[in-house]
């Protein structure tokens, strides 16, 4: 269930990015100055980071920290 | 003169900053290539966001928001704030522990050693490198344009340091960063010149709104207002194909070859995690400002010849002049934090990819492999230079090859994906795409010079009931069915081959599979 809610997440933050409804729009515009189209994406840029908190949080890939004190083995050659 | 005095001040920093990692290295591969391993969550941070950044975040999105508009802003940067850390956080964070527990510093040994393959893994380091080459030369190119700029003479806009000279100054103070310093020299230097750059559109914006004449808001409501000038500040020019095909084009990051070895180099996988949240505020931070400062640049000047120098000109206009050195060398800062680990990347792909996997090391050992490497470094700079002398009137050519090049990295991440996540994928199937991928960017490249704006290249039917599936659009790029960009086609024609050749071709040993992949 949480694997999917986060799915959904990361699909509705995809999602948000396509913004048709402000595609002709210059107003109204934020502060006076800001064109919303601008505004907007501004604020998409804040969302996509608040998703990677929440993907960090929630989504953290597993058993990847076992290797920070690891050596490396060197590759194989295939030659 | 002030400019220019603050930014060889700033260069002379930068060069110094080397010379201090040099003592701190070691003598070996790993050390020279990736530190050692070692970088902290603040450095990885700073050092992977100057590795994305080029000088097109700073005067590439202010001359295209000035000829575009806002727009530019959605097209290129939110989607790059979506798309980037999350390819961090999946591929990223996979590459660093695959490579912390085998020891690979390169995209291609990975690939070798997970396909058990050996002349594939050369294919797909020379596609690497052929996309990665102009991309270099570009940057000593854009030092040597931002430069001649910069110390440029208000009154009769003749350039104090040459454009030849600029050249020469960004490829000398990168080569001795890289060449003496190795990774950690390139992460140092990357802490002052990302909080340089960081800091930039702020202050330029602050700056700048004290001498403009009108305020922001009438400028803008200016723009508005004029029907020859709405599309600026909303986005009726900018077709929503092109828009959306955009979101994948970010994809092409994590394929950087720079972008990769970055990955490699972290000393904790905790690292990520600071990074992929700060890195949207961050590009914020940058593309915020410099495409408001574009807009406003045509509000306020007018038609300038130039567009891409519209930030410059704004600098010069409305800042002082001690400022806008300062503010020059955060351009410059944007040039040379990505052009050192292109060229860095380029090193360790040739010193470890070629000159390594085919016997250098076991003929030479470890320290003169660091040697090969240093050579390599100036050899590839002074070619770089030498052919940004001599091609400077065709770097339109260089500026398409990057386009490319953005859209052939973006089209090779099913191939990564699938080393990551798919078990069942083949040595075949990367090839496949590999070579799909290549071949579509030469057949484009054929295309787009043999062709005018306008002409239909492939399409399904005839008459009024035709279905365009590859035609030039007005610029005359060559664009897919209902003008969406090629990266769409790219990216799921070399899926499609990753996927379909390795079910034709049988997977790799068992052992393999398990080495990569837990039970």
């Amino acid at each position: 269930m949480k694997k999917l809610l986060l799915f959904l997440l990361v699909v509705l933050v995809y999602a948000a990015h396509q913004d048709v409804w402000n595609w002709r729009k210059a107003g109204p515009m934020l502060f006076g100055f800001l064109p919303v189209g601008l505004a907007y994406h501004a604020a998409y840029s804040i969302a996509a980071a608040l998703m990677m908190a929440i993907l960090v949080k929630c989504a953290w890939p597993k058993g990847l920290d076992k290797h920070e004190t690891a050596s490396p083995e060197p590759p194989q050659s295939h030659s | 003169m002030i400019p220019v005095v603050v930014i060889l001040v700033y260069l002379a920093v930068i060069a110094f900053i080397g010379s201090m990692a040099w003592r701190r290295g070691k003598e070996n591969t790993e050390d020279f290539f990736l530190a050692n391993r070692s970088i902290g969550p603040i450095f990885f941070f700073l050092s992977i966001f100057a590795t994305n950044m080029t000088a097109f975040a700073i005067l590439g999105s202010s001359g295209q928001s000035y000829r575009q508009g806002i727009g530019i802003y959605g097209l290129m940067a939110s989607s790059s704030s979506f798309v980037i850390p999350l390819t961090l956080f999946f591929i990223g964070t996979r590459l660093w522990a695959i490579g912390k527990k085998f020891g690979h510093q390169t995209q291609v040994s990975f690939f070798r050693d997970r396909w058990e393959c050996n002349h594939i893994g050369t294919v797909i380091f020379a596609l690497s490198a052929a996309m990665l080459v102009p991309y270099m030369i570009i940057s000593i190119m854009g030092g040597g344009t931002v430069l001649a700029g910069i110390s440029a003479s208000p009154e009769t806009h003749e350039p104090l340091i040459p454009y030849e000279w600029g050249c020469a100054i960004v490829a000398v103070v990168v080569t001795l960063n890289v060449f003496l310093g190795g990774m950690r020299g390139t992460v140092w230097v990357n802490i002052l010149q990302t909080i340089l750059f960081l800091c930039f559109g702020a202050v330029a914006l602050a700056v700048i709104s004290q001498k403009l004449p009108k305020s922001f808001a009438d400028y803008m409501s200016g723009l508005a207002a004029d029907e020859k000038t709405r599309f600026l500040v909303t986005r009726e020019k900018m077709p929503p194909q092109a828009f959306w095909s955009y979101t994948l084009i970010p994809l092409s990051s994590i394929m950087f070859p720079h972008m990769a070895i970055m990955c490699f180099s972290a000393r904790r996988v905790s690292a990520f995690k600071q990074t992929v949240v700060l890195y949207p505020i961050a590009i914020l931070a940058i593309w915020l400002p410099c495409v408001f400062l574009g807009v406003l640049g045509f509000a306020a000047l007018g038609r300038i010849p130039d567009p891409d120098g519209v930030l410059l000109r704004m600098l010069q206009t409305y800042a002082p002049v001690w400022l806008a050195g300062i503010l020059g060398a955060g351009i410059i800062s944007a040039v040379m934090g990505s052009d050192a680990h292109q060229v860095l990347a380029l090193s360790t792909m040739f010193t470890k990819d070629v000159f390594a996997h085919y016997g250098g090391h076991e003929k030479f050992g470890e320290r003169r492999s660091v040697h090969f490497a240093r050579g390599f470094i100036v050899v590839v700079t002074v070619i770089a230079y030498l052919v940004a002398l001599a091609l400077k009137e065709k770097q339109g050519i260089f500026e398409i090859a990057v386009r490319y090049a953005f859209s052939g990295f973006a089209a090779m991440s099913p191939v990564m994906v699938a080393a990551l996540f798919w078990r069942r994928s083949t040595k075949w199937g990367a090839l496949a795409a590999t070579l799909f991928v290549a071949a579509f960017l030469v057949w484009t490249a054929l295309m787009q010079t043999g062709h005018k704006a306008g002409d239909v290249l492939w399409q399904l039917g005839g008459g009024k009931d035709a279905v365009k599936i590859f035609f030039l659009n007005p610029r005359g790029d060559v664009a897919f069915w209902n003008g969406f960009m090629t990266v769409v086609p790219m990216v799921l024609g070399s899926a499609i081959c990753v996927a379909l050749f390795s079910w034709l071709t049988p997977p790799p040993s068992q052992p393999t599979i398990a080495k990569y992949f837990d039970a």
